[in-house]
């Protein structure tokens, strides 16, 4: 008895390891390729940061250990990344952003998504419409709403302007306390499509059963959706909205394209490509991105492990 | 056929064959926007006469985006761009990686050119840039308004321009166009904004911001006073979002016929002038006025024609840009697009000056630019630029007073020189 299961164990565990060189090797070229195009691109920024490197007139980058972090002057002027309040200013204008535009963008999902998951008429034709914003690159987009968001020739400045909240030659952009809101507007426009659709394939995962338990039970609707659709959705809400996060995180294209590099909408990302390809500081500009590359990740982990998800 | 002109043809063919056998192609950088065009045309006349086949590429009319495309490709010593059009601050940027002209351009045609130009491309020694055309800030204004207002003559002085702009506004928009501004000038957050910025402080008397021996001058009362004015026009004679505006924002309104006084580069009056333009026949163009016990100041522009080190045909780049440069084209562009020629003679050239009679007048205008601070701050330039753009732009927005924002500037540039320049 004790020789046949030894025997049985020994015989599974040959299996099980003969199973697991399989899977190595057939997992081995997407480990290198991740290797190749994710691992070794990290790494060198990494590298990057600790040097100086001006891509206009150094030949190579120089080390210089944390001086890109910290680094006070003989004269007593902090010059590191740390000790500069641009970079502080640019955190603390993302994080603003994502969390009131991946606020909204949940809520308006949300209630899409469950005005288009019940049965009415066009509702192929709606579910389609409502992608439109998505589909649309971002760049144009962006154009089209720097238009209509222009002064003199923007339609919405026009609006603005005949309801009193503008004046003439002055546009929602322009006006450094309403800019940031204005892009956050474009966000949502944008984005709501994404949060609706996904938000509709975690309804349509609920059995139709469960309703109709809760209608025989005499539950109303509103009790439904509180006690049975969002408990339900919980998993794909919080799923959804890592997605987004860590997009608005990095956001770049939009407010670049719409504000360029006005201090008051400027991005963690937007800081990022002002230091190293409009200033020629590679190793600076590395350092930005490493910080970027922490903050992003000990926000998702942070999420991750307060909403327990899980992604097996 | 006789005999003759069989051997004529058979040796042409032949000689078209040999050239064949060498023609390249060359990627020239055209800009984009009113100028793009032109300069594809010449290209591809300069192609045919030669042989050889040109690409004209599109670049951002934006110069501080055109500069970061081009820092990337050279960084990455990229052939893909054989001609570049580099502006006027970006030599000292740049000149590690473009070639010097002086061995392959006739020394001969390097002399028509102005002399400060010439000096101003070359950079440690290499002649890095052809002139292709200067540029200096100018005060564009509506001879019919002015006179309709019972001004004789454009402002001499910013409190001149702010007040004719006051009344004026007023009047027009009264009589109807409610879209009216007084002022229009170049305030988003970008190199533009560090020209007309620099040109508000130097006609103050507040110095070029880095002095040329690397002093930091900004934080200084009579650039305060200078932001404090300029602060003011915002949402008054100048729209709120002026702080959005670039070139071709500011010329979109003045050309619409919405603004009395515009700031901008030669080029937008012969566009201002083109059939179509709402304010034909009724602009000219003066220099800018000047501040309390200041002189006017313009600031030095202009775009150069470079050669990257890393084209795989230099010789034949070189001559596309001695050609994009040339007299003759010079003149084309001064005629056709009220571009500045680089080269002194075309000031008396009688053609010229009937068609764009305002260009032989900004001779002068021309010779007394301020040049932005390139030389003190060598590679920093740019960091230079950026700092201070912003916080002209925290000025206008009205983030900062004129006094807080100079004095964190100063700091910031201390932060930016480091241990040295």
């Amino acid at each position: 008895m004790t020789v046949k299961s030894t025997f049985k164990r020994q015989a599974s565990r040959g299996l099980e390891a003969r199973r697991s060189t399989t899977a190595l090797w057939l997992l081995l070229p997407t480990l290198l390729m991740i290797a190749g195009v994710a691992g070794y691109p990290l790494l060198r920024t990494i590298y990057l940061s600790f040097t100086s490197y001006n891509i206009n007139t150094d030949p190579g980058p120089t080390w210089v250990g944390l001086e890109n972090y910290w680094l006070t002057t003989p004269e007593g002027v902090g010059i590191g990344l740390l000790q500069t309040p641009e970079w502080w200013q640019a955190v603390w204008t993302t994080l603003k952003f994502t969390l009131v535009s991946v606020g909204i963008e949940t809520l308006i999902g949300l209630g899409i998504a469950l005005v288009i998951n019940s049965q009415f008429k066009g509702r192929g034709a709606v579910r389609t419409s409502i992608l439109i914003p998505w589909a649309i690159p971002t760049v144009v987009s962006s154009q089209i709403w720097n238009w209509m968001y222009n002064d003199s020739f923007g339609i919405l400045s026009s609006w603005g302007q005949k309801l009193g909240l503008l004046q003439v030659g002055e546009s929602f952009l322009s006006n450094p306390e309403t800019a940031l809101w204005a892009l956050v507007s474009v966000d949502v426009w944008k984005t709501v499509p994404f949060m609706a659709l996904m938000i509709l394939a975690g309804l349509q995962s609920i059995p139709s059963d469960m309703y109709e338990a809760a209608d025989v039970d005499g539950a109303s609707r509103w009790t439904q959706f509180w006690r049975l659709t969002l408990p339900l959705l919980k998993t794909t809400l919080a799923v959804t909205v890592i997605f987004r996060l860590l997009d608005a995180l990095r956001v770049f294209d939009m407010p670049f394209i719409v504000k360029g590099n006005a201090p008051e909408t400027m991005t963690m990302s937007i800081y990022a490509r002002q230091q190293m390809f409009d200033n020629a500081q590679l190793g600076y500009g590395s350092a930005v991105s490493v910080l970027i590359f922490l903050i992003i990740m000990v926000i998702a982990v942070v999420y991750l492990s307060t909403s327990r998800v899980k992604f097996d | 056929m006789n005999r003759n002109t069989a051997v004529r043809l058979l040796s042409l063919a032949l000689l078209a064959s040999l050239t064949h056998a060498h023609a390249v192609n060359i990627t020239v950088d055209c800009g984009s926007g009113s100028g793009f065009a032109s300069c594809k045309e010449d290209a591809e006349n300069w192609a045919k006469k030669t042989g050889n086949t040109v690409t004209a590429m599109q670049t951002p009319n934006d110069s501080s985006q055109k500069l970061t495309i081009f820092q990337q490709q050279l960084a990455a010593k990229s052939a893909d761009i054989d001609v570049l059009q580099i502006d006027v601050v970006w030599p000292g940027l740049l000149g590690e990686h473009l070639l010097d002209l002086k061995t392959y351009v006739d020394p001969a045609e390097i002399k028509q050119h102005f002399p400060s130009i010439i000096r101003n491309n070359t950079y440690e020694g290499k002649l890095v840039g052809l002139p292709m055309f200067t540029d200096a800030g100018i005060l564009y204004y509506r001879t019919d308004l002015l006179k309709k207002y019972g001004y004789k003559s454009a402002p001499k002085t910013w409190a001149d321009l702010t007040a004719m702009a006051k009344k004026v506004q007023a009047g027009e928009r009264k009589a109807g166009n409610a879209k009216f501004m007084g002022f229009v000038f170049q305030g988003k957050n970008y190199e533009g904004l560090t020209c007309d910025a620099l040109e508000w402080v130097a006609s103050f008397g507040g110095g070029q911001v880095v002095e040329d021996d690397g002093t930091i001058s900004i934080n200084n009362p009579k650039a305060v006073n200078a932001l404090k004015t300029v602060a003011s026009w915002v949402g008054t004679i100048s729209p709120a979002a002026v702080v959005t505006y670039g070139e071709e924002d500011a010329r979109n309104v003045f050309q619409a016929g919405n603004a009395l006084f515009m700031r901008n580069w030669p080029y937008a009056y012969a566009l201002g002038q083109s059939d179509g333009s709402a304010v034909k026949g009724k602009i000219a163009v003066t220099a800018l006025p000047s501040g309390p016990g200041g002189t006017p100041a313009a600031t030095l522009g202009g775009w150069q024609l470079a050669v990257s080190k890393y084209s795989k045909a230099p010789k034949e780049a070189a001559e596309l840009a001695s050609y994009l440069a040339s007299k003759e084209l010079q003149k084309k562009r001064a005629i056709e697009q009220s571009m500045l020629p680089t080269l002194p003679s075309l000031y008396d050239d009688k053609e010229i000056a009937s068609k764009m009679p305002f260009i032989p007048d900004l001779l002068d205008v021309f010779n007394n630019a301020v040049p932005r601070p390139t030389t003190p701050t060598k590679s920093k330039y740019n960091q230079v630029s950026n700092a201070f753009a912003t916080a002209v732009y925290n000025v206008l927005t009205k983030k900062q007073t004129a006094q807080t924002s100079l004095k964190n500037l100063e700091t910031q540039l201390v932060r930016i020189k480091g241990r040295n320049w």
